[in-house]
C-alpha cells in the first residue's frame, strides 16, 4: 500500500520527467545523504542550507540544488570524505553533472535539447564562420565586400531592416525556448520548494545574489577555488567582466534601437554618444572577463565540475569573446575598406551567439536565477523537521 | 632495539617538527614566525594528510562576553568546571586553565592563517556558545594551514614516517625517516635538528595495540577486534610507543581511556569522520545482540550521552548493539549517513536484523507497557518514563507501536586514545621526571595531560591549538638559542 507521501514522491518523479531517476540524480542523491549526516559546509553557499531542509532527495530536490551550486569548488577542498576516501564525494561535479541533464530535460522544444551535447567549441566556431561566410558571400556577389565610400555607415551595406529582419527572429526564438524551458522548470521545482508564491522581496534577493555573484565569495568574502585548495577572486571577478560586458553591450543595443525608432536618431554612433560609450566600455569588459575565463578554465582542479561540459562552456567563451573582438575591430576599422568585411564577420559571430543562446552555456544562467528565486522563497518558510541537536 | 640501516640523506634544520594536524601545523608556524627553519615530516600522503584534524569541525572557547561567532559568555571557571565534570577531576589544572586561556585569543592568530569561523551548525546548536565552527571544517583549516606554513617557508614532506628518534640525556640529536620515493623505494633519512615537536598523534588506528590494551573478556572475545576508527589510518603510535618504551619518557593516561561513540556498524574501518554518528539513541530502545536492553536511553540528553554509548557497546556481547525506532521519530534527530533496516511489523525487524525474534518481541512488549507518556519533548527532560522495567528509561519513552519500523546497527567507535607523554607548561617531553631541554610535545600525544578520560565537544582542538603554539615558540627559542650558541662557540 502506498502511503500518501511515496505517492506524492512517485508524482514528482513523473512530473520532472524522470520516472527513473538517472545515474546523475541517483549520485547526487548518494552524496547528500553523506552530506547531510556532516553539514561541515554549511556556510559556503546555498546548497547546504536547502540540504538540511530535507531528508529525501527526489530529483526535482536535486534539479533544483543542482542549479543552486555555482562549482566554486569550496566543498570538494574541505571535504573530509572526498576522493580519495571510499564515499568519494564531490559535489560540484555531481551537482555539474545534473546541471547537463537539466538544460537537456527543460529544452523548448525537447527535440532540440541534444543541441546541448553537441554544442562545443568546434560546433560555435563552425556555425560563426559558417554565417559569417554566408553573408560575406552575399556581400561578394553584390560587389560590395571591400572598399566604397561608406564613410563608417555600416545601413549601406546591410540596411537596417535587413538587420532587424534577420537577428529579431533568432533573439525572439532564443527568448521563447528560454522562458518556455525556465517555466516548466520553476514549474516542477516549485512544489519541491514549500509551493509557496514568490513575493516581491523574494526577486529582490535572488537578484541581489544573481548580480553580486554571492555563492562565489566562499561564505567569508575572499572568493571561490580554481586550480587548488586557495581561494581566489579571479573567478568571479572574470565573471562580473564577461557579465556586465555582455549587459553593456546589450544595453547599447536596445538605446540604439530606442534612438532609432523614438528619437529618429540613426547609427553609426561615435564617441562621445551613449549607445558608443557603452558599447566600448562593454567590449572592452567583455574582452578581458572571457579572456580570464578562459585562462581559469583551462587551468580549472580536474576534479571540478564536469568534464563533458567543458566543450560548451569554451564554445559560449569563444562566441562572447568574438562577439566582442570583432565588434571592437568594426569600430577602429571603420574608415577602412574593410568595413564591410568585418560587418559581414561580427553579424556572423553575433548571429552564431544568438543561435546557441538556448542551447548552451548561456542557459546556466537562466537556471541558476530560478533556483535562487526559490531558494528566496523557501528560505523564508520555517523548516519543517525539528531534528534534534547532535 | 635492532639496528638501523645507514641513511640515504642527511638534513639539517632549526625546528623538526613531526605530524601533519592542527598541533603539528601551529607548532610549525609559531617555529617559523619566530626565526627559525622548520621541516614538517607528515607520514601520511598529500591527499590524507591533517590526521584526525581533518575531521574535526570546531574549538571550544573561553570568552567573557559575545566574540563574532560565539554568543553569550563561556567564563573560564565554566570551562574549567565542564572539563572537572567530564573527567572526573583526572586533569591538570595549571595545563588545563592554560588551554583555556589560551582558547579566548588563539583565534585572531587562526584568522591570520587563513582559517575562517561560523556560527554553530544547523544540528549543532547547543554549542553556539561554547564552540566556534572552522567554515567548512577541520579540512578547510588544515588546507589554509598548510598553504600558510608554505608560503612563509615551512619546509613541508608528505609521505615521510619518522620511525626512531636519537636522544641523549634526554636532549633531540636527530629523527629517522623511513620515506617511500614516489618510484615505490624506501630510503632512510637521518634529520639532525636543533629542536624537536613531536605531534604525531595517538595510537588508535594501531590495531595490535588496541587489541593489546583491552585484551580479552570474559566471553573470550578480543573487543577491539570490532571497533572501528573514526579517523585517520596513520595514527599508528609509532613514535608515542618508541618515546615510552625505548626512550623511557614520562607517561600519562591509560591506554584504554579513548573518546569512543557509538557508531553505524556499516561505517568504513578508517575514516568514518561525523556522519556515521547514529543520533536517534534517545528517541528508542536500544537491544544488544540477545535481544536485550541494557541502559537506559534516555538519561540525558544525547550530546551530553553520546560519548558514553561506544564504551556501552564494547562491553556488548559481540561489541554490536541495535537502535530501535519508529515512524514517530522520523525528522527529529540528524539524518544517518546509511538508511536504517526497515520493516512493517516489529518481528519482522527483529529477524531482518537476524535477533531472536520471541526475545525481541518480549523485550519490546515489555518496554511498550512499561511506558508512561506524559508531554513528550525532546528539547527538555521531559515527563515521558518507563516504571517497573529494568533499565529504566527516564525520558521520552514512548511505545515504539507505529509502523514502519527501523533499525540501525552500532559498533563502538573510537576517535583517539588519551594514552600519552607527560608534559608540562612549556610543552616539553619530560624524562625521569626532568623536562626536555629541545623536544615537545603537542595534540593527541600529550592530551591525557588534560583529558584524563572523557570528553567534551571541541576540546580537543582546545588542547592541539594551544600546546601546539606553546611547543612552537618553546622549539624555536630552543633551536635559536642552541645556534647561537653554536655561533658564538
Amino acid at each position: 500500500m502506498h502511503t500518501l507521501e511515496t505517492l506524492i514522491h512517485d508524482a514528482r518523479q513523473l512530473a520532472t520527467g524522470h520516472g527513473a531517476a538517472s545515474p546523475a540524480v541517483t549520485e547526487v542523491a548518494r552524496q547528500m545523504q553523506i552530506c547531510n549526516a556532516c553539514r561541515y559546509c554549511e556556510g559556503f553557499c546555498a546548497v547546504f542550507p536547502a540540504m538540511t531542509r530535507r531528508l529525501e532527495f527526489g530529483p526535482a530536490d536535486i534539479h533544483y540544488m543542482a542549479n543552486l551550486c555555482h562549482n566554486c569548488g569550496a566543498c570538494l577542498h574541505a571535504c573530509q570524505y572526498a576522493p580519495p576516501h571510499a564515499f568519494a564525494v564531490n559535489v560540484p561535479q555531481a551537482m555539474a553533472q545534473v546541471r547537463g541533464e537539466t538544460y537537456v530535460a527543460y529544452a523548448w522544444p525537447a527535440s532540440l535539447g541534444k543541441l546541448y551535447q553537441g554544442n562545443g567549441l568546434t560546433v560555435s566556431l563552425a556555425l560563426a564562420a559558417g554565417l559569417a561566410l554566408f553573408l560575406v558571400l552575399a556581400l561578394a556577389l553584390n560587389g560590395s565586400l571591400w572598399g566604397g565610400s561608406l564613410q563608417g555607415n555600416f545601413y549601406k551595406v546591410f540596411p537596417h531592416n535587413l538587420l532587424v529582419s534577420m537577428f529579431a527572429p533568432v533573439f525572439l526564438w532564443a527568448a521563447l525556448a528560454l522562458g518556455i524551458g525556465v517555466t516548466r522548470f520553476l514549474r516542477d521545482v516549485a512544489p519541491a520548494t514549500t509551493g509557496q508564491a514568490m513575493a516581491g522581496g523574494d526577486a529582490l534577493q535572488a537578484t541581489h545574489d544573481v548580480l553580486k555573484l554571492k555563492y562565489l565569495d566562499g561564505g567569508h568574502g575572499e572568493g571561490c577555488h580554481n586550480e587548488d585548495d586557495a581561494y581566489t577572486l579571479s573567478r568571479s571577478r572574470a565573471h562580473h567582466l564577461t557579465f556586465y560586458g555582455f549587459m553593456l553591450c546589450f544595453a547599447a543595443t536596445s538605446l540604439a534601437t530606442v534612438y532609432h525608432y523614438a528619437l529618429g536618431w540613426h547609427a553609426p554612433y561615435d564617441l562621445p554618444s551613449l549607445p558608443k560609450l557603452l558599447g566600448v566600455v562593454g567590449g572592452v569588459s567583455l574582452l578581458l572577463g572571457t579572456v580570464g575565463l578562459f585562462r581559469l578554465k583551462l587551468r580549472r582542479h580536474p576534479l571540478h565540475g564536469d568534464a563533458a561540459q567543458k566543450p560548451m562552456d569554451y564554445g559560449f567563451i569563444a562566441l562572447l569573446f568574438l562577439t566582442s573582438a570583432t565588434g571592437m575591430l568594426l569600430w577602429l576599422a571603420r574608415a577602412t575598406p574593410a568595413l564591410a568585411l568585418l560587418l559581414a564577420l561580427h553579424l556572423g559571430v553575433v548571429m552564431a551567439l544568438f543561435a546557441t543562446l538556448p542551447y548552451g552555456k548561456f542557459a546556466h544562467g537562466i537556471f541558476r536565477t530560478a533556483s535562487l528565486l526559490r531558494y528566496a522563497v523557501e528560505r523564508r518558510q520555517p523548516s519543517s523537521l525539528a531534528l534534534g541537536d547532535e | 632495539m635492532s639496528p638501523m640501516p645507514n641513511p640515504d640523506k642527511q638534513a639539517n634544520v632549526d625546528v623538526l617538527v613531526i605530524g601533519g594536524g592542527n598541533a603539528a601545523l601551529c607548532a610549525a608556524l609559531m617555529a617559523r614566525e619566530a626565526g627559525a627553519s622548520v621541516l614538517l615530516l607528515e607520514s601520511a600522503p598529500k591527499e590524507w594528510r591533517g590526521g584526525n584534524s581533518a575531521h574535526t569541525r570546531n574549538l571550544r572557547c573561553m570568552h567573557d562576553a559575545p566574540q563574532d561567532v560565539l554568543v553569550d559568555a563561556y567564563t573560564e571557571e565554566e570551562f574549567w568546571q565542564d572539563l572537572v565534570k567530564v573527567t572526573g577531576g583526572l586533569t591538570n589544572e595549571q595545563l588545563a586553565r592554560r588551554v583555556i586561556r589560551d582558547s579566548s585569543t588563539c583565534r585572531t592568530w587562526m584568522r591570520s592563517h587563513g582559517v575562517h569561523f561560523q556560527p554553530s551548525l544547523s544540528g549543532a546548536l547547543h554549542t553556539a556558545r561554547t564552540n566556534a565552527f572552522f567554515m567548512g571544517g577541520g579540512k578547510a583549516l588544515v588546507n589554509a594551514y598548510f598553504r600558510s606554513a608554505e608560503k612563509l617557508g615551512v619546509q613541508v614532506r608528505y609521505n615521510a614516517p619518522v620511525i626512531r628518534l636519537e636522544i641523549k640525556n634526554g636532549h633531540f640529536v636527530a629523527a629517522h625517516v623511513e620515506a617511500k620515493e614516489p618510484d615505490g623505494r624506501v630510503r632512510f633519512e637521518r634529520i639532525t635538528a636543533h629542536a624537536c615537536v613531536l605531534a604525531a598523534g595517538g595510537f588508535e588506528s594501531n590495531r595490535d595495540w588496541l587489541r593489546e590494551a583491552w585484551g580479552t573478556n570474559e566471553r573470550g572475545e578480543t573487543p577491539s577486534d570490532n571497533f572501528l576508527i573514526r579517523g585517520t589510518q596513520f595514527n599508528q603510535g609509532v613514535l608515542l610507543r618508541h618515546l615510552l618504551n625505548d626512550h623511557g619518557a614520562d607517561a600519562i593516561g591509560d591506554p584504554t581511556q579513548a573518546h569512543m561513540v557509538a557508531i553505524d556498524a556499516r561505517a568504513p574501518l578508517y575514516d568514518g569522520g561525523i556522519c556515521t554518528r547514529i543520533d536517534c539513541v534517545s528517541l528508542g530502545v536500544v537491544v544488544n545482540r540477545e535481544a536485550r536492553r541494557f541502559y537506559d536511553e534516555g538519561e540525558d540528553f544525547w550530546p551530553k550521552r553520546y560519548a558514553i554509548w561506544g564504551r556501552l557497546v564494547a562491553q556488548q556481547p559481540g561489541q554490536i548493539a541495535y537502535s530501535i525506532i519508529d515512524a514517530k521519530a522520523i525528522g527529529r534527530f540528524m539524518p544517518p549517513v546509511f538508511p536504517g533496516v526497515k520493516a512493517n511489523t516489529l518481528a519482522e525487524l527483529a529477524s531482518q536484523i537476524g535477533l531472536d525474534v520471541s526475545t525481541f518481541m518480549q523485550t519490546l512488549n515489555t518496554y511498550n507497557q512499561a511506558c508512561q507518556v506524559g508531554n513528550f519533548d525532546h528539547t527538555a527532560l521531559d515527563d515521558c518514563h518507563t516504571e517497573q522495567v529494568s533499565p529504566a528509561k527516564t525520558h521520552w519513552a514512548r511505545p515504539i507501536d507505529t509502523a514502519p519500523f527501523y533499525a540501525y546497527a552500532l559498533r563502538p567507535g573510537v576517535t583517539f586514545t588519551y594514552l600519552g607523554l607527560k608534559t608540562d607548561e612549556t610543552a616539553a617531553v619530560r624524562f625521569g621526571d626532568m623536562a626536555s631541554d629541545n623536544l615537545f610535545v603537542a595534540g593527541e600525544m600529550m592530551a591525557g595531560n588534560v583529558l584524563g578520560k572523557g570528553y567534551t565537544a571541541g576540546v580537543g582542538m582546545s588542547i592541539g591549538t594551544a600546546f601546539g603554539r606553546i611547543a612552537g615558540t618553546q622549539s624555536a627559542q630552543a633551536a635559536l638559542q642552541s645556534g647561537a650558541h653554536h655561533a658564538h662557540a
